[in-house]
């Protein structure tokens, strides 16, 4: 206790302010916003591009920051998180807090002088939603948080298309729903093996409170029809052969990593090797997706 | 000489990390403004 107190008094460091951006997480959402934006049929001066994904950058960093903020309390429950900046004491939580609205405003500005104000209109609603929707609202009420609480991380690829083209259109809705459709296996597997840390935070997470077997079946549900999101631009003729052989190869390894999750009978973390398999594998599956989908493009010029 | 205080000592380290990173950024955008500013003019001329 002298420790976090000691700690308060000390101005954050700045790595600790990096720290609350979730870098890593942030990675994915980068990649898909480009993504996004480079398969828009618009070309897109390279500093406004830059600019854009810069934004959509910020905005997520301002999105961790509030939920890391607001969630400060259970966060220092759960040995995965325990030791972030505010749970371990080296951050005050108005610091968290001043930081992460600063950000989320400076990024949607930003975005809407650079590119257009419907993209930053876009972003500003995906940092809203994720916050105000799935943080504040539906986390800790309902197993459904991660499922209506995916669309906030679903955004990017469509932020990425608005800041090209001014516009929204079927592509980059059709990625949203495929983040949206790809969220819930990809924390079902993680929260499988976590569940007793969601558990003792008394985060209501579906293996907390559907028990194993019920998530297991839902992983597989909820697989199958981000298979189809995924593979569909192929067929209605928004991407070509190379994107939909991808797409259906790597689709068919997630089912099968999927029907190793529903096989697994173990309900203790050290038996769930089908899950960190999965969730593992769900990661490189989106980045393996949306390069497949920017090098279609690339080839068919 | 006085007795140092490792706590103020640490409190003016920081400081000063965080002033340099903060100015570091400043500089930073006050290019990508510039660059913003002309990449915008170009497309509208």
């Amino acid at each position: 206790m002298t420790t976090t107190t000691t700690a308060h008094r000390l101005p954050a460091d700045w790595r600790d302010f990096l720290a609350l951006t979730k870098p890593r997480v942030m990675t994915l959402v980068v990649f898909t916003g480009l993504a996004g934006l480079l398969v828009a049929p618009v070309a897109i001066h390279p500093v406004l591009g830059f600019t854009a994904i810069l934004c959509i950058a910020l905005g997520a960093g301002a999105a961790a920051a509030l939920n890391q903020w607001y969630e400060a309390d259970i966060d220092a429950l759960m040995r995965r998180t325990r030791g972030r900046p505010i749970p371990a004491g080296r951050m005050a939580p108005e610091a968290a807090l001043q930081f992460g609205v600063g950000l989320g405003v400076f990024s949607v500005l930003l975005m809407g002088l650079a590119t257009n104000w419907f993209a930053a209109g876009v972003l500003g609603a995906s940092i809203l939603f994720y916050v105000l929707v799935y943080t504040v609202w539906l986390k800790r009420r309902t197993p459904q948080n991660i499922v209506i609480g995916g669309a906030a991380g679903a955004f990017p690829p469509l932020i990425g298309w608005a800041a090209a083209t001014g516009s929204a259109d079927t592509l980059p809705l059709l990625l949203f729903a495929l983040i949206f459709l790809w969220t819930p296996p990809h924390f079902w597997a993680l929260s499988l093996f976590v569940r007793s840390d969601y558990a003792k935070a008394g985060v209501p997470m579906l293996p907390v409170v559907a028990g194993a077997r019920a998530t297991r079946v839902q992983i597989l549900l909820y697989a199958l029809a981000m298979a189809a999101a995924a593979v569909a631009p192929w067929p209605l003729g928004l991407a070509g052969p190379y994107y939909g052989v991808a797409a259906a190869a790597l689709s068919l390894v997630f089912l099968l990593l999927c029907g190793q999750v529903l096989a697994n009978r173990a309900t203790e973390p050290e038996g769930m090797r089908p899950e960190r398999r999965l969730f593992a594998f769900s990661i490189l599956y989106l980045f393996a997706l949306f390069g497949a989908l920017v090098a279609d493009k690339a080839l068919a010029w | 000489m006085s007795p140092r205080d490792p706590h103020a000592e640490e409190v003016r380290r920081r400081q000063r990390s965080r002033a340099v990173v903060m100015a570091l950024l400043l500089g930073a955008f006050v290019v990508l403004l510039y660059l913003i500013t002309i990449a915008r003019v170009g497309s509208q001329g």
